[in-house]
């Protein structure tokens, strides 16, 4: 595992975008989150607004590691499906791409198995984009690596 | 590791605060919360037990603004400090960025300390990080306490890495501006230097 950075360029993030609003609709979600396992949001699609996402991002991956760790305990590599069902709202969370977690949230307009369904057919796009993603990580971080220690300081101004 | 998104012009940065079982990781993430302008935090959230031990995390998102166009995020989190929920730990410390290690002050805990330091670094060294490398920041709480050890004593026996070091109150919020400021330019320092390994 590399622990340098991971930079997210404009193309595959908005390509991440547009797989999210799909999955969105061929799911009748009400709203999809994408996050990673360390807990920092990616991208959202739906209606976000009415939640507090990153306390989401960082409970979702606290969730996923806490289920991890309980596979590894029985020998399995990791519970790489979640699913939480409430009264009115559901959540589906899945790793896709390795290191990122997909999380979905629907209502009685949709099925935990149709949710399945489509979650499967997305996370192929996702492996494909996250690809793209990390074979530019390497490239150059411009603007990240001309901070100086004056613009470090003004953040505590 | 760093989250730089070009797009939204955004850096997240994740910090943990680390240290042995009430030694006041918690306090001063809530001394945090409470004097920090809300517009720039987020929610705090406890995975608490009901005798408010922390059982799994705590979490509290940051925004101190821009640098060079990209707001920067800080998401603090701490740690159980109890010995038996070091899977816990284990998971927490996924993708940290740079770590506050809070020490509790008190001769009684002297050990404690000691244990939780070696812990640390083992834990490091299991998520594949180098302890000797990764930004840290040394916190000597309970300053405000009768029976603690001496600085000196406090230092030779946690700071072998000789990083920057604070005395705290958390309780009353001595020392925890100063050690999250610290923290943060260091893991800026290192964001700009890039990989680490």
């Amino acid at each position: 595992m590399s622990h340098g950075n991971f930079v997210l360029r404009e193309p595959e993030y908005e390509a991440l975008l547009a797989a999210l609003r799909k999955l969105l609709t061929d799911a009748f979600a009400r709203v999809v989150f994408l996050v990673d396992k360390d807990g920092t949001l990616l991208a959202s699609a739906g209606d976000a607004a009415g939640f507090d996402t990153m306390s989401l991002a960082s409970l979702a991956a606290g969730n996923i590691a806490a289920t991890g760790g309980l596979a590894n305990l029985i020998g399995e590599k990791e519970f790489s499906i979640l699913f939480h069902e409430g009264e009115r709202d559901n959540m589906h969370l899945s790793v896709v791409a390795d290191r990122l977690i997909l999380v979905v949230v629907f209502d009685r307009r949709s099925s935990v198995g149709l949710v399945r369904l489509r979650v499967r057919q997305a996370s192929a796009r996702f492996n494909d984009i996250m690809a793209v993603a990390l074979a530019a990580n390497d490239a150059e971080t411009e603007g990240v690596e001309e901070l100086t220690e004056a613009d470090i300081e003004s953040l505590f101004k | 590791m760093s989250f730089i998104n070009y797009s939204s012009r955004e850096i997240n940065c994740k910090i943990v605060y680390y240290g042995p079982g009430l030694c006041g990781k918690t306090t001063n993430l809530q001394f945090i919360y409470q004097r920090m302008n809300p517009e720039a935090r987020g929610k705090m959230v406890s995975l608490a037990t009901e005798t408010e031990r922390t059982l799994f995390f705590d979490f509290l998102p940051l925004s101190l603004g821009e640098i060079r166009g990209f707001k920067t995020r800080f998401h603090l989190y701490t740690v159980p400090g109890q010995v038996f929920y070091d899977a816990s730990r284990r998971l927490i410390l996924r993708g940290v960025d740079g770590v506050v290690f809070c020490a509790d002050s008190q001769l009684a805990r002297t050990d404690s300390n000691e244990e939780s330091m070696e812990n640390l670094r083992m834990n490091l060294r299991e998520q594949g990080y180098d302890p000797d490398k990764v930004p840290l920041v040394l916190q000597y709480n309970k300053r405000d306490l009768p029976n603690i050890a001496s600085l000196a004593e406090l230092h030779a026996l946690l700071n072998r890495r000789n990083v920057p070091e604070f005395e705290a109150a958390a309780s009353t919020g001595a020392g925890v501006f100063e050690t999250l400021k610290t923290v943060i330019k260091l893991v800026l320092i290192d964001l700009k230097r890039g990989r680490r390994q």
